[in-house]
C-alpha cells in the first residue's frame, strides 16, 4: 500500500497525468472464453430446465450466476463438468465448449479433472486433513512431492496457517468455514482449470464467506471460477461477469458493474431490487 | 411496504418538498426586487432554515438507506441523485438568500438600466428550475435534456447584463454601489441555472443510467 502523502505538493508530484484523449489509452486485448455454450437446452425427462443458453465464461475471471430458485443456474453449473450426467433422467443439447473443445469428446474423468467443483455444504471425506487434499492427486496419478502439493493447495485455500500443525487430524474437527476451504483445497489439489461453485458459502458465518470470498479473488489469476450464488451482495464483491437466470432461460449477461448499476433487462432489475414476484 | 421502498417513497417526497421550497425562495429572491416587496424578501431569510435543516433531514436518510438496504440499478441510482440533487437545492436556496439581501438594499435606491433585462434573466432561471423539478417529478429525461440546453441562453444574458453595467458605471460612477449588487444579483441567477442543470443532469442518469455530466457534444445531440 503506497504511503500516505504529507502534502499536496507531494500528492502533485505523485500524481500521473493521465492523457486527456481516450484515443491514446491502450486497447485491451480479449482472451478467448474458457468456456462457452451455444443453443444449450436442458432437460429432466419431458420437464425442459434450459432453454437456448449461450453464453461465454472469460478466462481467470469470476462469474456469477443468480436466479430465483429453480431458474436453472445450479442445473447449467452441474453440466459444465458433466456432473449432471449421473441424474438418470437429464439430458441435454446444444454445444459446451472448453477450451473451444466439445466436452462431450473429452474423457469424463480428464474434463472433472479440468473443471472441478465446489458444493452447497462441506463435504470433507472421513479422512485427515492431509489425505483429503492428497486424494486427488493420487488417483489421478499426479507425479512429484505430494507434502508440497498439500501445503501449497491449502496455503492457495488461505487455510494453511490453521491447518498446518494438525494435518493428519480428522477433516471433520474443522469448522464449517475451514471445512469449505479444505473443500475448495481439495479440488485446487489437482490444478484444475475451472472451479465450479455452487452456493459455497451458504452454510457459513459472515467471517468464513469473506474468507472464501478473499480465496476466490486471489486464485482467479490461475484458475477460472463460475459461482451460483443466492447472495446477490456476494455477486456484487466478487464476480467480474454476471449472469440471471429466470425460469430456464439466461435473461441477462454481462458486466457486474452493469447488472448491479444500469441492468439492460427489466426482468434483471426487478430480481436484483427485490422487486421480483 | 419493504424498508427500501418506503424510505425511497420517503426520499422521493423530502426532495419534492424541498424543490418546492427552493423554488419559492428563488422566485421570492427575484420578485421582491421587481416589486420592492420586503415581505417577500424576509420570507426567503425564514425559509433558510427550513431549507438547511431538510438537507440534513435528507441526507441521514440517505445514509441511512445505503448502510441498510443497499440498494441496486435504479434505487442506487435514486439514492446517489438524491444525494446531489439535494446539495443542488441546498446551494440554490443560499444563492436566493445571497439575492434577497442585496434586493433589501437596492429596493429603496433609484432603478437601474439594466433591470428590464434582468427581469427577462431571472424568468429564463426560474423556469429552469421549475422545469428541473418537473424533470424528477416525472421522470422525464427528454425535460431535462432541454434545461441542459437552456443554459446557455442564460448565460449570455447575464454577460450582457455584467457589460452593460460596466458601461453605465463608467458613465456615471454613482451607481457603481448599485451595479456591484446587480452585477452579484446576475451572477447568483446564473449560478442558480448551473444548480438546475446539475438537476437536469442528474434526473438522466436518475432514468436512463447515462452520465451527461462534462459531455458538451451530448448536451446539444438529441437523446
Amino acid at each position: 500500500m503506497p504511503s500516505t502523502p504529507e502534502s499536496v505538493s507531494q500528492i502533485q508530484a505523485q500524481v500521473q497525468i493521465l492523457p486527456t484523449s481516450s484515443a491514446s489509452a491502450p486497447a485491451v486485448a480479449s482472451a478467448p472464453p474458457k468456456l462457452k455454450t451455444q443453443g444449450m437446452n436442458f432437460y429432466y425427462g419431458a420437464f425442459q430446465a434450459l432453454n437456448d443458453i449461450n453464453l461465454q465464461v472469460e478466462t481467470n475471471r469470476i462469474t456469477a450466476l443468480i436466479g430465483p430458485s429453480g431458474c436453472g443456474k445450479s442445473t447449467f453449473l452441474r453440466t459444465l463438468n458433466r456432473i449432471s450426467d449421473t441424474v438418470k433422467s437429464a439430458r441435454w443439447e446444444g454445444e459446451i465448449l472448453l477450451d473451444n473443445q466439445d466436452i462431450r469428446e473429452l474423457d469424463v474423468t480428464n474434463l472433472r479433472r479440468r473443471v472441478g467443483m465446489v458444493f452447497q455444504r462441506p463435504n470433507p471425506f472421513p479422512k485427515s486433513i492431509f489425505d483429503n487434499i492428497a486424494y486427488g492427486p493420487r488417483v489421478n496419478g499426479m507425479k512429484g512431492n505430494l507434502t508440497e502439493t498439500v501445503e501449497k493447495s491449502l496455503r492457495r485455500a488461505a487455510l494453511w496457517d490453521e491447518v498446518k500443525d494438525k494435518l493428519h487430524k480428522s477433516a471433520y474437527a474443522l469448522s464449517g468455514g475451514q471445512q469449505q476451504r479444505l473443500c475448495i483445497a481439495r479440488a485446487l489439489a489437482v490444478d484444475p482449470e475451472v472451479l465450479l461453485l455452487d452456493e459455497p458459502c451458504s452454510a457459513l458465518d459472515p467471517i468464513a464467506t469473506a474468507k472464501i470470498e478473499d480465496l476466490l479473488i486471489s486464485i482467479k489469476d490461475q484458475t477460472t471460477i463460475v459461482i451460483v450464488t443466492h447472495n446477490m451482495q456476494q455477486a456484487a464483491r466478487v464476480a467480474d461477469t454476471t449472469g440471471f437466470f429466470l425460469l430456464g432461460k439466461l435473461i441477462e449477461f454481462a458486466k457486474t458493474d452493469i447488472i448491479f448499476k444500469n441492468p439492460e433487462k427489466r426482468q434483471t432489475e426487478d430480481y436484483i431490487t427485490g422487486r421480483f414476484g | 411496504m419493504r424498508r427500501l421502498e418506503s424510505d425511497l417513497e420517503q426520499l422521493n417526497q423530502q426532495l419534492l418538498e424541498m424543490g418546492a421550497l427552493v423554488a419559492s425562495s428563488v422566485h421570492r429572491s427575484t420578485q421582491s426586487l421587481i416589486d420592492k416587496n420586503q415581505v417577500l424578501a424576509h420570507q426567503v431569510l425564514r425559509d433558510e432554515a427550513r431549507v438547511d435543516q431538510m438537507e440534513i433531514q435528507i441526507d441521514d436518510l440517505v445514509t441511512s438507506m445505503i448502510v441498510l438496504t443497499q440498494p441496486v440499478a435504479r434505487d442506487m441510482r435514486m439514492v446517489i441523485a438524491a444525494i446531489k440533487i439535494n446539495t443542488d437545492l441546498e446551494r440554490m436556496g443560499d444563492l436566493a438568500v445571497g439575492i434577497v439581501e442585496r434586493s433589501l438594499s437596492l429596493m429603496h435606491q433609484p432603478a437601474l438600466p439594466s433591470l428590464q433585462r434582468f427581469f427577462t434573466l431571472a424568468q429564463l432561471v426560474e423556469s429552469m428550475v421549475l422545469e428541473s423539478l418537473d424533470s424528477f417529478i416525472k421522470r422525464d429525461a427528454d425535460i431535462a435534456h432541454k434545461i441542459l440546453l437552456s443554459d446557455d441562453a442564460v448565460d449570455n444574458q447575464r454577460n450582457e447584463i455584467t457589460q452593460e453595467l460596466v458601461s453605465a458605471m463608467q458613465a456615471d460612477p454613482e451607481i457603481i454601489p448599485r451595479a456591484l449588487d446587480l452585477i452579484v444579483i446576475a451572477r447568483n441567477l446564473e449560478r442558480i441555472a448551473d444548480h438546475a442543470t446539475n438537476v437536469a443532469e442528474e434526473v438522466i442518469f436518475l432514468v436512463k443510467g447515462e452520465v451527461v455530466r462534462h459531455m458538451t457534444d451530448l448536451v446539444s445531440a438529441p437523446l
